[in-house]
C-alpha cells in the first residue's frame, strides 16, 4: 500500500498532506502536552516496532505472503493519536531513508496507513469491545475486526486517490499522467487483495499479539497505556 | 510452502539492515553533493522531486534523470551502485504495474499495435474488452512517463540519502518548521530500528537453523504472533531504561537541536542551479 511518487499528481499529494496536517497538529499538540521524558523513548521505540511489524512477511493460503501493517494494534496498545505519531514516523523512515514510499506521496501514505487505518480500526475495536475487560474475548476479537475493517478503509482510500488520477490528469489525446487505472479497475483490484489477504493478515496479527500479551505479559497491556495518558 | 516467510522476512531485513548501514556510505567523500549545506541540499532536493512530479513529457523527464546520473558522478557515487540502487524494486515493480495499461483495454487510443480482433466487444468484470484488441500511444506513453518519473523521483530521494549523513538530514528538517521534538523522536525511532532490525534477524536464524519439516500457516501466524508479542515487551522494557538514560545525561523537556551548518558560495551556486534546472524544464514543455 505504500505509494511511491510518480502514481499521484503533486496536486493530489498537496491535498493528502492539508487532509493529513490536521491530525499530525492534533497529534503533536497532545504529544506536546503530555510530553515527559518517558513519552519521547516510548513513541520512538514502538514508532520502531512499527517499522519491523511491516518488515514480517506471513504466509497467505496460495502459496505467497503479505504484510502486516499494524495501525490498528499500535491503537489498541497506546491509543489512535500515538499510532498517528509512530506510524507516520515509520512511514517518514521508510520514504526518506528505506525508499519505501514516495516524499511527495508521504501525505498520502500517512493519510491512508497512520490517519484512516488506526481510526477506523480503534473506532471499530472500541465499537465491539468498548470498556471489556482485557481477560473478554471481546477485547481481541473487536482489536482484530477493527484491524481488518482499518486495513480496508486504508486499501479503498489508496484506491480512490489512484483511480482520481486518469479522470483529472491526462493530456488532450488521452495520455494518462499519473496512475492510469481509473476508479472502476483501482477499487476492485486494491479491495479484493486487502479484503482476501492483507485484511486477514492484519487481522490475525492484531488478534494473536493481543491474545500473546495477555498470556504472557498481562501488567504490560494496562502499563503502556498509563504511560501514554499520564 | 509457508516456511517460506521466513526466508522472504529474513531477506527483507537484512537488505533494511544492508540500507541503513550503508545508506550514508558516500556522505564523507568530497563529492559536489557532499559539499553542499544539508538545508539547502534537502530543499533543493525536495524542489526537483516536486518538478519532476509536475513533469509530463518523456523528453522533460528524460533530461531530469540524465542530470541525476550527472550528480552522483559529480559526487563520486559510482553509477554501477547508482543506478541498481535505484532501478531494483521501485521502478522495475511499477513497469509490471503499469503494464495492462498499454493495453487499449484500460487506455483507449490510437492502436500501435493490433492484436486480436474479436466478432464483438465483451465485459469482464469492471473492464471492457473492445472488438479490437491493441496496444495504443497513450498507453504506452503514459507506461513510459511514469515508470521514468517514478525512477528520477527515487533517483533524486536516493541522492540526498547517499550523500548526506541521516542526522544530518533530520536536523536540516528544523528548517521546514518541523519542530524539534519530532526531529527527536525521528532521529530516535532510526536508531531503534537498526537495533530491532537485528532482533528480529536474530529471531529468524533461530527459528530457521531449528526447523525441521515445512510449518502450516497456523503454527507460522502463531509464530510471528508470539515473536512481535515479545518485541511489544522488549520495546516497552527499553524505552524505560531508555528514558532512565536520559534522565541520568541531564534530559531537559525542551529539547534543542546543535546545528553547526555553513553557509557557503558553493550553496548559492546550488541555489542557482536549481532555479536554472526549473527553467531549462518549463523550456521543455
Amino acid at each position: 500500500m505504500h505509494i511511491p511518487d510518480g502514481y499521484l499528481s503533486p496536486q493530489t499529494c498537496g491535498v493528502m498532506y492539508a487532509a493529513s496536517a490536521p491530525f499530525w497538529y492534533m497529534a503533536a499538540r497532545k504529544l506536546k502536552k503530555t510530553l515527559t521524558s518517558k513519552t519521547v523513548p516510548l513513541l520512538s521505540i514502538f514508532s520502531a516496532f512499527s517499522f519491523v511489524i511491516m518488515m514480517f512477511n506471513a504466509p497467505v493460503p496460495g502459496g505467497t505472503t503479505a504484510h502486516a501493517i499494524g495501525g490498528t494494534l499500535i491503537a489498541v496498545l497506546l491509543g489512535p493519536w500515538a499510532a498517528v505519531m509512530g506510524v507516520s514516523a515509520a512511514l517518514f523512515i521508510q520514504a526518506i531513508f528505506f525508499g519505501d514510499g514516495g516524499i511527495l506521496a508521504f501525505g498520502a501514505n500517512a493519510f491512508n496507513m497512520a490517519i484512516v487505518l488506526p481510526f477506523v480500526g480503534y473506532g471499530v475495536y472500541y465499537l465491539i469491545a468498548g470498556k471489556a475487560d482485557k481477560e473478554s474475548p471481546r477485547y481481541w476479537i473487536g482489536a482484530s475486526i477493527g484491524a481488518y475493517v482499518g486495513i480496508n478503509a486504508a486499501a479503498l482510500c489508496a484506491a480512490i486517490e489512484f483511480g482520481i488520477q486518469p479522470l483529472l490528469f491526462h493530456t488532450a489525446n488521452g495520455t494518462p499522467l499519473y496512475c492510469p487505472y481509473g476508479l472502476s479497475q483501482a477499487i476492485p483490484a486494491m479491495m479484493l487483495a486487502h479484503l482476501l489477504v492483507a485484511g486477514v493478515v492484519e487481522a490475525v496479527v492484531t488478534g494473536g499479539v493481543l491474545v500473546f500479551l495477555k498470556k504472557s505479559m498481562p501488567a504490560l497491556l494496562s502499563d503502556l497505556r498509563k504511560e501514554v495518558h499520564a | 510452502m509457508a516456511s517460506d516467510f521466513v526466508v522472504k522476512t529474513l531477506d527483507e531485513t537484512t537488505r533494511a539492515i544492508e540500507q541503513s548501514i550503508f545508506a550514508n556510505r558516500f556522505a564523507r567523500k568530497d563529492g559536489f553533493l557532499q559539499r553542499l549545506d544539508p538545508r539547502f541540499k534537502l530543499v533543493g532536493v525536495l524542489c526537483l522531486i516536486l518538478l519532476t512530479g509536475f513533469s509530463g513529457n518523456l523528453k522533460t523527464l528524460l533530461f531530469l534523470y540524465v542530470l541525476t546520473l550527472g550528480f552522483a558522478i559529480a559526487s563520486k557515487v559510482p553509477l554501477g551502485f547508482f543506478v541498481k540502487r535505484v532501478w531494483i524494486f521501485i521502478p522495475i515493480f511499477s513497469a509490471m504495474i503499469v503494464f495492462p495499461a498499454i493495453f487499449n483495454v484500460i487506455t483507449p487510443g490510437a492502436p500501435l499495435w493490433t492484436l486480436v480482433t474479436f466478432s464483438s466487444s465483451h465485459t469482464v468484470g469492471p473492464f471492457v474488452i473492445p472488438k479490437t484488441l491493441a496496444i495504443t500511444k497513450q498507453g504506452v506513453m503514459g507506461a513510459l512517463i511514469l515508470v521514468m518519473r517514478v525512477a528520477t523521483s527515487v533517483s533524486f530521494a536516493v541522492l540526498l540519502i547517499v550523500t548526506t549523513e541521516w542526522i544530518k538530514v533530520l536536523k536540516a528538517m528544523a528548517v521546514l518548521k518541523v519542530p524539534e521534538v519530532v526531529i527527536l523522536v525521528l532521529a530516535m525511532t532510526y536508531r531503534y530500528i537498526h537495533l530491532f532490525l537485528r532482533t528480529v534477524e536474530a529471531m529468524l536464524l533461530a527459528k530457521k537453523s531449528r526447523q525441521v519439516g515445512d510449518t502450516n500457516i497456523k503454527e507460522a501466524h502463531g509464530w510471528i504472533a508470539s515473536r512481535l508479542g515479545v518485541l511489544v515487551g522488549k520495546s516497552y522494557n527499553l524505552s524505560s531504561e531508555v528514558h532512565l538514560a536520559m534522565l541520568s545525561r541531564g534530559w531537559s523537556d525542551n529539547p534543542r537541536l546543535i546545528e553547526d551548518f555553513t553557509v557557503g558560495y558553493l550553496d548559492w551556486f546550488w541555489v542557482a542551479l536549481t532555479a536554472g534546472i526549473i527553467a531549462v524544464c518549463f523550456t521543455l514543455r
